[in-house]
């Protein structure tokens, strides 16, 4: 039984990784991803400026006018390229660290709402509820008021804190599912605490769908990081952030638009690959929504 | 119709209630408060402004207090703008606020829908593929990239519109924060529109329809259209949500005075009524809108009444 269960599902990842390879925006998104991601990681190696060096003899220089700027600076005369590099670091960081605090969340609380059920889980759910009523935005919002700006784990916290209600449904309804299956019942015969049954049988069975969800969020994540910097309360200066970097752009634009143009192109690089892949990945894993 | 109305309208109460308690206890929890930057205070003018604020009372004592003042309408004092009440600077920013959201939205739907059905004819088609991919577009970009992109373009290059401000809501600075807030919401319209169209047409009502001799264009407006535009209409709550939040952007980006800048910059003060305030009119608003929205639907579909 067991086998055949997981030959099933053997089969049913490898079908969809067929299908996820055989799609051509898919393989694209990606190697502009990876090419992104290796750029970010090494490219500002390469330059000799570093992110909050300043360069007094080239202030707001337009990109490709001497070789050493290849993006140009900003107006304290900080480089581009770098900054910009850093801000796509940053957010990926950011967003990759953020769905995995959302997925710990969600996956806590969906599995322990839809595992004990009566009162313990409408009371859950309405919560969940109740967080839904208000944009995502509002509650980061509030989290950020609160601390300390520009600390990155606050930051982190506050987005995956709002992140995980989604995740929590789907995870509710899985393990609603799971719990009246046969090796459930099996666990709680041999005596099995409920904890235990929760750690054990429903959480590894649960992960699968729920990590695929998750890098669904990673383009999400990545606006609300940017947005926040965008505002000014996220990412603090000297440190760059997708959003920032454009907000600053924004301000500048009228004598400056690389300032705007170079982090806006990248983040919207970032985020429709992003976004790619995410559609390639749920037709690949359910066929059936097209 | 009105029961329905009715039980809709009396869930709203305890989700309101939770949402002013949940946004008081976490502001009040707070480290850090608003008198913190201020150059060192003396005690006793400390203990005064403490006093005067009602911070000095315990916390249920506060809560009371705010709860009795907002059924009058009273949000407390603005502390960084100190010469104004949270109700007056809520009363001057929301018209602004309102005026955009509402255009925005029924600008979406004016291009979303008709996108959608076109879209959904000419299924498969060029017009149908560029459209797919400019939704696909639309959805994925941010306010606050293609806002300062809108007025760079149209505003600094081409100099058609204004970059920024309000002038007492003049249609020519309304064009670019509308048109930016619209975008993504009419993508999302557009898209819900196009799939819901194509399952219908498939419906065999709609194939009976046919089997009667009804004309395509017929079988479109008479019998198809009404059910494909369920879900666009259950979307105009998120939606709403969605132009709520980028209002803080757009606002932001083009100078408007409306509710939106105060609230980020209540949340950069540390403005804790201006942030509370701001939280509980639009967490009211975000309600009202979904129970239309809600009522809308159920209008639409009767179904949806009777369960």
């Amino acid at each position: 039984m067991t086998e055949a269960l997981a030959a099933a599902r053997g089969g049913l990842w490898r079908e969809a990784g067929r299908r996820l390879a055989a799609n051509a925006a898919t393989r694209l998104a990606l190697a502009v991803l990876a090419l992104l991601a290796l750029l970010a990681l090494i490219g500002p190696l390469f330059s000799p400026w570093s992110f909050d060096q300043l360069d007094w003899q080239h202030l707001a220089l337009p990109p490709g006018r001497i070789a050493a700027h290849w993006f140009g600076t900003d107006r304290l005369g900080r480089d581009l390229f770098v900054r910009t590099l850093y801000g796509v670091r940053l957010s990926l960081l950011i967003s990759v660290l953020a769905s995995l605090v959302s997925l710990v969340i969600g996956v806590a609380w969906g599995a322990v709402a839809g595992f004990a059920g009566g009162r313990t889980d409408e009371w859950m759910m309405r919560f969940v509820d109740v967080l839904y009523s208000l944009p995502y935005l509002f509650i980061v919002i509030i989290l950020t008021t609160l601390f300390r700006r520009g600390s990155i784990t606050v930051l982190l916290i506050a987005i995956g804190a709002v992140g995980w209600l989604t995740t929590a449904r789907i995870v509710r309804g899985q393990t609603l599912a799971l719990k009246r299956r046969e090796f459930i019942e099996a666990a709680r015969a041999l005596g099995l605490s409920p904890a235990g049954i929760l750690v054990h049988h429903i959480a590894p069975n649960l992960l699968g769908p729920v990590a695929v969800y998750a890098t669904l969020t990673i383009p999400q994540m990545i606006i609300f990081e940017s947005f926040l910097s965008f505002l000014g309360l996220g990412v603090q200066e000297p440190h760059a952030s997708l959003g920032n970097l454009i907000n600053v752009g924004a301000q500048e634009m009228q004598s400056a638009p690389w300032m705007l143009l170079v982090p806006a192109t990248l983040l919207v690089l970032l985020l429709i690959c992003l976004n790619l892949l995410g559609d390639g990945l749920r037709d690949a894993l359910d066929p059936h929504e097209r | 119709m009105l029961r329905y109305a009715l039980r809709r309208i009396g869930g709203l109460i305890p989700t309101l209630l939770v949402i002013i308690s949940v946004s008081f206890c976490i502001v009040r929890l707070a480290p850090g408060g608003p008198f913190d930057q201020e150059q060192t205070l003396s005690p006793a003018v400390r203990a005064n402004l403490d006093r005067l604020y009602g911070l000095d009372q315990p916390l249920s004592a506060q809560y009371g207090r705010y709860l009795r003042g907002l059924l009058h309408g009273d949000f407390g004092p603005s502390l960084s703008q100190r010469d104004f009440t949270v109700t007056e600077l809520i009363a001057q920013g929301l018209p602004v606020s309102v005026t955009v959201g509402l255009l925005a939205i029924l600008l979406a739907l004016l291009i979303g829908i008709p996108a959608g059905i076109g879209a959904a004819t000419w299924r498969n088609r060029g017009a149908d593929h560029s459209l797919t991919a400019l939704a696909a577009l639309a959805v994925a970009l941010p306010s606050f990239v293609t806002g300062p992109l809108f007025a760079l373009v149209f505003a600094l290059s081409l100099h058609w519109l204004p970059v920024a401000g309000w002038e007492r809501g003049a249609p020519r600075y309304l064009v670019l924060p509308v048109l930016t807030l619209a975008l993504p919401v009419a993508a999302h319209v557009a898209r819900l529109t196009r799939g819901s169209l194509l399952e219908v047409l498939r419906s065999p009502w709609i194939r009976s329809a046919r089997a009667r001799g009804l004309g395509g264009a017929r079988v479109l407006w008479r019998h198809a259209l009404r059910p494909a535009l369920l879900p666009a209409v259950s979307y105009l709550g998120p939606a709403l949500a969605y132009v709520v939040t980028g209002s803080l952007v757009v606002e932001t980006v083009f100078g408007l005075p409306g509710t939106g800048r105060y609230l980020v910059q209540g949340a950069i003060d540390r403005d804790y009524p201006l942030v509370m305030g701001m939280i509980v009119v639009y967490g009211a608003l975000l309600l009202l809108f979904n129970l239309l929205a809600d009522l809308l639907y159920g209008w639409l579909d009767p179904r949806v009444r009777h369960d």
